[in-house]
């Protein structure tokens, strides 16, 4: 039961959480709030508000979003171009840039795939078994959400650096960890472990095990059952997921910055950079860089509307007895 | 195929959803499962499948012990109370699963697939809707595919839950009569289970009698009907009259007042005695067991429905009795009554 309320509103959380890494920036095209707001406010109380006021209201609304969320990125975009298409590009053609769109590519690819995979898992275990420490593991789940990134970053320099835990003994193997991309790896899917596998649990329980044990009963192994019944299932919450993983993965600040030693041309990711170049005043390079950061963001927010779009038809109980 | 279930025992934590369950079905028959809800019926399908396993028990399809095999590999139909239709495929691809999964070494080729699936939709008569999603579907339509869909493995034998606990009356009987249609026509070893009396004595040719987890009698409708092995059967199967009474040296006390029936070898103590509704004969003032002042009455088709406050002890028990419609009954007449035929129960505590 307190697990179910803990998941009443897992979009509303996560579309929070990804809007801290300055990625995904919330507009409320499709989201939650606005939903409700609709479904509270009957149309009778809508007409009776005086015209006045709902202008003032309107207007409010607009303006905050035209300087809160508009005005930001028409001054990244046009900082970037300030200096002439030429020198946008010239500034991503450097080889610090290259390296630092590489080094997030590679680490967004290799967290949200990681995080797809143990995601399916713990949304599997959560949503479809009863086992002792579920309330546990959900918690568990939830951590990375509630600590800051600056903290889950120091953990792992308490785990790995020269004073920590096995710093001593990866010295001695001369394996590099911390200040490589391994750390800045294992430091980013902790940030984003809870997308995918947030996004899955409500799906998975609110769909049960009764497919799957059609499926079963139906003389299917336990990789058919997965993969012709539950994955199709849940595929539009995965797709979900993994996006909102993949713009934290890349977006993410704090917790790289603590364990990446700011290596230049080797340990700095795109965000990274863009604050070494700001504070070195190349202004041009670094909000170039930010424009993709800010494309990115574009990009996931009309996929996410598409997503979201897909999720609530897919949630529309088609199998429900109850319901001719 | 014939099943057996022997000694099974279930718990959940202490609580045990089965206790002791002994069963045999044999090859071909249709068993009812009849039960209140919470009785374990559905604890005992699922056991059968191998979707769930016994804390202690056996089981066997066909002699061969099942609980060595996951419900994979044991090829039982099982048609779930809540259909579990495939809500991603088409009606098509729903009856098609089960033949797709199958090992490469024995799976059909598509064309005989096809085929397979067309034949079986044919048999529930559905195969207009072969392109549909369930969501598109009555719930007697997804029920019939969910049949078709448990048929199409070929099982060994079917378990159907509450088949048809979620429609409305109407379709409810005609998908009764299609069922035992179907059966006759198939033959494959079927337990079905429901919670309406009415829907179990007219399908099955044997009935199941199941409470808190104990298998309370098994025998034909016939049986169960008319020669009820318990209280709890009395009073689950069919509408009865229950009267607090009192066995002493073979006789039967009605709150103090002796009732001109013979115990029938029914322990001395408190009793409960059991009366059919139309099993109560009427006759004029002072000649049964039983007076009481008729109420109320109402009257459909060839019978009459009275409400009968019975006189004598507290004057508070109210019954309902059916009786035919050549004596006219009115409200506030004095009648008799005396018990045609009667069980007589211990009183339980
Ligand atoms: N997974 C479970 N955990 C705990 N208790 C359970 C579980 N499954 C069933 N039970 C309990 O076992 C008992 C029998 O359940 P079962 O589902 O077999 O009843 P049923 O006879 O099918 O009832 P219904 O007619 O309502 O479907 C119930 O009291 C139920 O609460
Ligand atoms: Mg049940």
């Amino acid at each position: 039961m307190s697990m179910q309320t803990n998941f009443v509103t897992p979009v509303a959380q996560l579309k929070a959480y990804a809007s801290t890494a300055g990625v995904a920036i919330a507009i409320p095209s499709h989201g939650e709030p606005g939903e409700r707001s609709r479904a509270v406010a009957s149309p009778r109380d809508l007409r009776t508000e005086p015209g006045p006021i709902r202008f003032v209201v309107i207007a409010l609304a607009v303006s905050f979003l035209t300087v809160f969320v508009v005005l930001p990125l028409v001054v990244v975009f046009a900082s970037a171009f300030s200096k002439g298409i030429s020198a946008y590009f010239a500034a991503l053609a450097e080889p610090e840039a290259l390296s630092a769109i590489k080094l997030t590519l590679l680490v967004a690819a290799i967290s949200v795939g990681l995080n797809l995979v143990f995601g399916v898992i713990a949304a599997w275990a959560i949503a479809k078994f009863d086992f002792r420490g579920k309330t546990f593991l959900i918690t568990l789940i939830d951590l990375p959400f509630s600590v800051s990134p600056v903290i889950s970053g120091l953990v792992f320099v308490l785990l790995f650096g020269a004073q920590g835990y096995w710093g001593s003994w990866l010295q001695a193997h001369n394996i590099h960890i911390l200040f490589a991309v391994p750390g800045i790896a294992l430091a980013t899917i902790f940030v984003t472990f809870p997308f995918v596998a947030r996004s899955l649990i409500p799906l998975m329980q609110e769909q049960g095990t009764q497919e799957e044990e059609a499926a079963i009963s139906l003389g299917a192994s336990g990789l058919q059952t997965f993969f012709r019944v539950t994955l199709p299932n849940i595929k539009w919450g995965l797709l979900y997921g993994v996006l909102l993983c993949n713009a934290r993965a890349m977006g993410e600040f704090g917790a790289v910055s603590v364990v990446s030693g700011h290596i230049r041309g080797e340990t700095n990711t795109m965000p990274l950079l863009v604050e070494i170049l700001y504070n070195e005043y190349q202004f041009v390079a670094s909000f170039a860089i930010a424009s993709l950061l800010a494309m990115l963001a574009l990009i996931t927010l009309v996929v996410k509307a598409v997503l979201e779009r897909r999720l609530d038809e897919g949630q529309i109980p088609r199998n429900d007895p109850g319901d001719h | 195929m014939t099943i057996e279930v022997k000694n099974i025992v279930k718990r959940f934590g202490a609580f045990a959803a089965l206790d002791n369950v002994d069963l045999k079905v044999g090859k071909g028959e249709l068993l009812a499962l009849l039960g209140p809800s919470g009785s374990g019926k559905t604890t005992l399908l699922r056991i059968i499948a191998g979707l769930d396993w016994p804390d202690a028990g056996e089981v066997r399809i066909d002699g061969e012990d099942a609980l060595g095999h996951g419900a994979s590999e044991r090829h039982v139909g099982f048609v779930f109370q809540h259909y579990a239709l495939f809500r991603h495929m088409t009606v098509f691809e729903n009856v098609a699963f089960g033949l797709r999964v199958q090992p490469r070494a024995v799976r059909k080729d598509e064309a005989k697939i096809r085929a397979r699936v067309k034949e079986l939709l044919d048999l529930v008569q559905l195969d207009w809707l072969a392109n549909r999603y369930p969501s598109q579907l009555s719930g007697g339509q997804r029920q019939r595919i969910a049949l078709a869909r448990a048929l199409a493995i070929e099982p060994r034998i079917l378990l159907l839950d509450e088949p048809f606990g979620a429609l409305d009356a109407k379709v409810r009987k005609e998908l009764r009569q299609w069922l035992r249609s179907l059966h006759s026509e198939i033959h494959v070893t079927s337990i079905f289970v429901t919670h309406d009396q009415e829907e179990a004595l007219e399908v099955a040719n044997r009935v199941v009698v199941m409470d808190k987890g104990r298998i309370e009698q098994i025998g034909t409708p016939g049986d169960v009907y008319d020669n009820p092995a318990t209280a709890f059967v009395h009073g689950f199967i069919g509408e009865s009259i229950v009267l607090p009474v009192e066995v002493s040296g073979g006789s039967v006390r009605l709150a103090g007042r002796p009732l001109n029936i013979a115990a029938d070898g029914a322990a001395a103590g408190a009793s409960k005695l059991f009366v059919r509704r139309h099993d109560m004969q009427i006759g004029p003032a002072g000649t049964g067991s039983l007076e009481g002042a008729v109420r109320h009455v109402r009257s459909f088709g060839p019978i009459q429905r009275a409400e009968i406050a019975l006189s004598g002890g507290e004057g508070k028990t109210v019954i309902e009795i059916d009786a035919p419609r050549d004596r006219e009954l009115q409200a506030g007449e004095i009648i008799s009554l005396q018990p045609r035929r009667y069980r007589i129960f211990a009183a339980k505590e």
